[in-house]
């Protein structure tokens, strides 16, 4: 008795002499094995003996066969090991020629089809969980918190409200917002035009080709150095310049530390 | 027996069934609000919530359990998001009070600060909660570069919010003329002043910003539309793309 592996071989070979397409040669060498392991009698043959939708008989390739699936072939008044009645047509005719109910249902193999070819799986199933309420929980809860301390903040401290706009007079210093002190710290050690021009578009322009400069695939840090060491480099490039023109910039913007000094000259 | 009739919380669950069943009430809330009668706690039920929302228009009804960890996201994008909103609700407050024509408008802001109802407190909303968006924009944009979120497929939704981060600092950046103090006029004075050094177009620029080669009425008209209207309707819309690719990208960026 041959293994059920010996006799996919078997049939493979068998397909593939007779000239049937891989795929078909791979299916029936496989519904013979599947045969083989359920114990029928001759596995390398689609026969009755298989119970419903159990396989695809090679001898089913017969123009009776073709006419419709629920058609008996001549085989089928073989008794069947399988005696589970099915309410179908071929039972009825069983009965009407007085031998045995056959449960019999003939499947032609029409074609194989791979299964990435049906449904392409691009995504790995994900854990995931409802919106509401766990993540509408988390977002009301947040907002609530920060409007919270920005209410608090506000009812404590006021917006700056200076004197009415006066063009002949020019407060020193004069700073930019806070934002843009990082670059007017720069015009101190640059031209204006690399200062105030130059750096500002080769940083925007930089932000926004990013994306297409670095190709590495994964988001694990461990890969990503380079990147995270440029990045973390300019912001903190940024925090120091920005820091100093907040703090370190007395009149004339020029350098002073305020504990010595006394004021601070930043307003937000 | 007449104790049982006068049941008050009796009496109230009645008429708020009789509120819940009727026409007006089932037309305003559709099946699966939690304000519909017999709302239950079901799987089913939890989907309908954001299903047959306007929710829907924001959220999916599931999200990677990884994204909503705060240790991921720390919220900035959706605080940027609140703070949008409450700058907009304070800002139209603000508007009430206030006429962006130079020989009144300082006048304005002292009567906003003192007389109106609330007025100064919505003022430090405005600009407190306009420093924080600034800051919690930049920050959203670090976490998403740290977690490498601006990977393929999101490498456009990362240019939507490089814009994004642009419009935010166009936005404080106007709105810090508005007061028209001292404070904002150098403070302008000495950002534009940055602008003129543009190569070929600089004075142009300059000139086109200002209405004028230096700060005067023109200006303040000019920046106050930009402020309240121009800028606000271009954030609007790029918002609107950024959450929609958060959406078609697959949702939040994956876990590293």
């Amino acid at each position: 008795m041959p293994t059920p592996d010996e006799i996919y071989e078997q049939v493979l070979a068998e397909e593939q002499g007779k000239g049937s397409s891989p795929a078909v040669a791979q299916a029936r060498a496989k519904a013979a094995r599947v045969r083989a392991q359920k114990g029928a009698a001759d596995p390398t043959k689609a026969q009755a003996s298989v119970p419903a939708g159990g396989g695809a008989p090679s001898t089913s390739e017969t123009p009776q066969a073709q006419s419709a699936a629920g058609t008996p072939p001549s085989s089928a008044a073989q008794p069947a090991a399988a005696a589970k009645p099915t309410p179908k047509a071929p039972a009825k005719k069983a009965v009407g020629n007085g031998g045995p109910a056959v449960p019999e249902r003939v499947q032609r193999l029409l074609a194989v089809v791979k299964p990435e070819a049906i449904q392409k799986i691009e995504r790995q199933p994900m854990d995931r969980v409802n919106v509401w309420p766990h993540l509408m929980a988390a977002e009301f809860l947040a907002l609530l918190v920060i409007m919270a301390l920005l209410t608090m903040f506000s009812v404590a401290v006021d917006a700056p409200l200076r004197d009415l706009a006066n063009f002949s007079q020019t407060p020193n210093p004069s700073k930019a917002p806070w934002y843009f002190l990082g670059l007017q710290e720069l015009l101190r050690y640059f031209h204006p035009q690399v200062a105030g021009v130059t750096i500002p578009t080769v940083l925007i322009l930089a932000w926004f080709v990013w994306p297409f400069i670095d190709r590495t695939p994964s988001t694990r840090p461990e890969d990503r150095k380079v990147a995270i060491v440029l990045f973390t480099f300019y912001v903190i490039t940024f925090a120091i310049l920005s820091t100093i023109g907040m703090f370190f910039r007395g009149p004339g913007f020029n350098f002073i530390f305020p504990w010595e000094t006394g004021p601070i000259f930043f307003e937000l | 027996m007449a104790t049982a009739g006068w049941n008050p919380r009796d009496k109230m669950n009645e008429r708020l069934d009789q509120l819940q069943n009727s026409q007006v009430w089932r037309s305003i809330f559709r099946p699966g609000s939690i304000f519909r009668r017999g709302y239950a706690d079901s799987p089913r039920n939890r989907a309908y919530v954001v299903m047959n929302s306007l929710l829907y228009h924001l959220h999916p009804v599931k999200v990677k359990r990884h994204g909503i960890k705060l240790s991921y996201t720390l919220c900035l994008g959706g605080l940027s998001f609140f703070l949008f909103i409450l700058l907009t609700i304070t800002g139209i407050y603000l508007m009430f009070f206030y006429r962006p024509e130079v020989s009144v408008v300082y006048a304005d802001m002292q009567r906003l600060s003192a007389q109106v109802s609330f007025g100064l407190l919505v003022r430090n909303l405005h600009r407190w909660g306009a420093h924080l968006m600034v800051i919690s924009v930049f920050l959203h944009m670090a976490r998403v570069f740290y977690t490498g979120a601006y990977k393929p497929p999101r490498e456009f939704n990362w240019i939507v919010g490089v814009i994004l981060f642009l419009l935010t600092l166009l936005l404080s950046f106007t709105g810090y003329l508005l007061p028209w103090d001292q404070l904002a006029v150098w403070a302008v004075t000495v950002g534009t002043e940055m602008m003129k050094n543009s190569p070929v177009i600089g004075d142009q620029v300059q000139f086109a910003l200002l209405g004028g080669p230096v700060i005067g009425p023109e200006t303040l008209i000019r920046w106050y539309t930009l402020h309240v209207w121009l800028l606000p309707f271009v954030i609007v819309i790029f918002i609107s793309i950024h959450f929609w690719r958060v959406r078609k990208d697959g949702g939040i960026s994956g876990p590293m």
